[in-house]
């Protein structure tokens, strides 16, 4: 374990930012989302979570794939070229970087996705421990340590000091650029901190939400038919702020963008919150907003576990409780299917 | 699949024919530029076809794999891309890229088979992939039997394919019928589930179905009825497909994604899955 005192933060990046380019939680226009870091920048690491997950890193909200163009009736297309500049992604807590290697399991299987595997291949991920985990937190639910954050290199922050441990080659790589800047530090302070956050963790109101229900695939049609979906939905505006927030989520469209000379085809986030998503020629296989929410959360709790080995398509960020207007959330659901008839409480 | 690094990019095909099989749907017939077809592909399988500037979607390729110069698709007008494709004539280009999705176990499964062929309107189009190969390589298969039904007599796709050259393939029958009555046709008339009780099929057979979804729906509630099990019959399955490679989440229904783990299903497989998604 290295350490180095907080103040010298600045330097550290700077030092780094000679070979990649650093993106840090800054504050903007009164939201904290990640933002490429420059000198004399004010850092938030305060702020538990960024308002826009950090998934945009490696699947951007919209790329363009390629470029199409017509000459004399002929056509051409032109590939747009991967991105292959290296950032060091700061400051990422522990549930967004368990939410990269979901993102993984969807891009990096067969077929690759090379959009998201240049990207992926040059991000370094420097994950901070959750000094202060909120009530909406629920991490732990899917065997996330938010003291123990992963990531190329884990960092924690105490008593002034930067605490650094790398994990990994990439963190190495890292640790080789800076290791002049860090001296040996004792673990002493970091084993504290990581026992007063797991004491924080024992007294959140999420705590004890059980995934028991979804663990039996063979309750996946009978929770597929629930009649507490009705009720459960109601109130979903179907605005698909959920899904765009969900550092999870990894639903595309592919759309054109005619600039007249050329037709851009670009891929964009897109929501099962929406009518359109499904909707073909001759017609719409989920007709309703109760169909399209019952998708969402199956799709997490049901149909990714079953394609991966078990896993949920959940971090437990906390991010769709604090963010839908109708105080509709994945432990909402998870609660009413879990307590068999009787819907979870708020969550508050 | 084509040798690219990243599958979201098609490559340009030639139009090299277009042909009317009714008054809403065209077979065109496409090739990559240098001429050739512009990738393999096996019975079932489809490929995204785009026209940059309005859009993209999956197709079946209805030309059987054995077919090593072009690749062919049987396209019903029926949307925006739909509208333009038949707009389009002999030497333009578009887009395309595949192939995608898994495909009929012509060479496991239905190999040594009493083969069963049902099919309603655009649904003989993924078919008539496998029909093809079945014909080229016939020795491989057993009887059989093509029972298909459209609207009216001017509905039937390829009709002029089946009744030049299916029927008179040695063990090929070719059983075609139609909803309502009309002025010149002496064919059967009959909604095609109805049809295929008519003609008493012994359930040996492993039987293959594609076809408007009511269609499909009945015509497997009469294969119960004569006994076929489950696992003897596979369909097609379409929903909206945007990326084409499981990825983009449009087409999942359960832990399925139809144009990854499908568009072939056995009919045992779908049971296991919603029944609306």
């Amino acid at each position: 374990m290295l350490k180095m005192p907080l103040e010298r933060l600045d330097e550290l990046f700077f030092e780094l930012s000679k070979e990649h380019q650093i993106f840090a939680p800054m504050e903007k226009a009164g939201s904290v989302s990640f933002f490429p870091w420059k000198k004399g920048d004010t850092l938030c690491f305060d702020t538990l979570l960024t308002d826009r997950a950090p998934k945009s890193f490696f699947f951007p909200q919209s790329e363009t794939l390629y470029r199409a163009r017509k000459e004399e009736g002929s056509l051409s297309i032109v590939p747009e070229e991967a991105e292959e500049k290296s950032a060091v992604y700061f400051g990422v807590r522990a549930c967004d970087r368990r939410s990269f290697e979901l993102l993984d399991r969807v891009f990096l299987s067969t077929p690759c996705d090379s959009c998201y595997e240049s990207k992926r291949r040059n991000g370094y991920v420097v994950a901070l421990a959750c000094k202060n985990p909120e009530n909406t937190c629920f991490c732990q639910s899917f065997g996330i340590d938010p003291a123990w954050p992963g990531g190329d290199v884990s960092v924690w922050i105490a008593d002034g000091e930067l605490y650094w441990k790398s994990l990994t080659e990439k963190g190495d790589a890292l640790t080789e650029l800076v290791s002049e800047m860090f001296e040996e530090g004792d673990r002493k302070k970091v084993e504290e901190q990581k026992a007063e956050i797991r004491k924080k963790l024992d007294a959140l109101p999420l705590k004890d939400l059980s995934l028991e229900r979804f663990e039996h695939p063979d309750s996946s049609m009978e929770l597929f038919e629930s009649e507490q979906w009705e009720s459960l939905s109601e109130t979903c505006l179907g605005c698909g702020i959920c899904t765009f927030v969900c550092p999870t989520c990894q639903c595309y469209d592919i759309c054109d963008y005619n600039a007249g000379h050329e037709v851009r085809k670009f891929r964009c986030w897109d929501s099962c919150m929406y009518p359109g998503f499904t909707e073909m020629a001759h017609g719409n296989n989920r007709n309703n907003q109760m169909q399209r929410f019952r998708q969402r959360f199956m799709h997490k709790l049901v149909y990714f576990p079953e394609n991966n080995g078990g896993i949920y398509s959940c971090v437990g960020c906390g991010r769709c409780l604090r963010k839908c207007p109708s105080s509709l959330n994945i432990a909402r659901v998870i609660k009413a299917l879990g307590e068999n008839g009787t819907e979870g409480g708020n969550h508050e | 699949m084509s040798d690219r690094t990243n599958v979201l990019i098609p490559e340009i095909g030639m139009i090299t024919d277009v042909r009317r099989d009714t008054p809403d749907v065209k077979t065109f017939r496409v090739n990559g530029l240098e001429g050739r077809k512009p990738f393999d592909h096996m019975p079932g399988q489809c490929a995204m076809l785009s026209i940059p500037g309005v859009g993209e979607a999956m197709f079946s390729i209805t030309s059987s794999p054995t077919n090593r110069d072009y690749m062919e698709f049987s396209i019903k007008k029926c949307g925006c891309l739909t509208d333009w494709l038949h707009q389009m004539e002999k030497g333009q280009e578009i887009a395309l890229r595949g192939p995608y999705g898994n495909y009929f176990p012509v060479d496991t499964e239905l190999k040594g088979k009493n083969l069963l062929f049902i099919a309603g309107g655009i649904g003989i189009a993924p078919l008539r992939s496998v029909i093809n190969y079945v014909i080229d390589n016939r020795a491989d298969y057993g009887q059989v039997d093509i029972v298909y039904g459209a609207r009216s007599a001017e509905d039937l796709v390829d009709l002029e394919e089946m009744r030049k050259d299916w029927s008179k393939v040695q063990g090929f029958r070719v059983h075609l019928t139609i909803d309502r009555a009309e002025e010149g046709w002496e064919g059967n008339v009959a909604f095609v589930p109805d049809y295929v009780r008519e003609l008493k099929f012994s359930n040996d057979r492993t039987v293959l179905v594609c076809g408007p979804p009511v269609m499909i729906k009945y015509v497997l509630k009469a294969l119960e009825e004569m006994e076929f099990a489950s696992t003897q019959v596979y369909t097609t399955m379409e929903l909206k497909m945007k990326c084409g490679v499981g990825k983009c989440g449009r087409c999942n229904i359960g832990a399925k994604y139809v144009c990854k783990d499908g568009p072939v299903f056995r009919y045992d497989e779908l049971g296991v899955l919603p029944s609306e998604y």
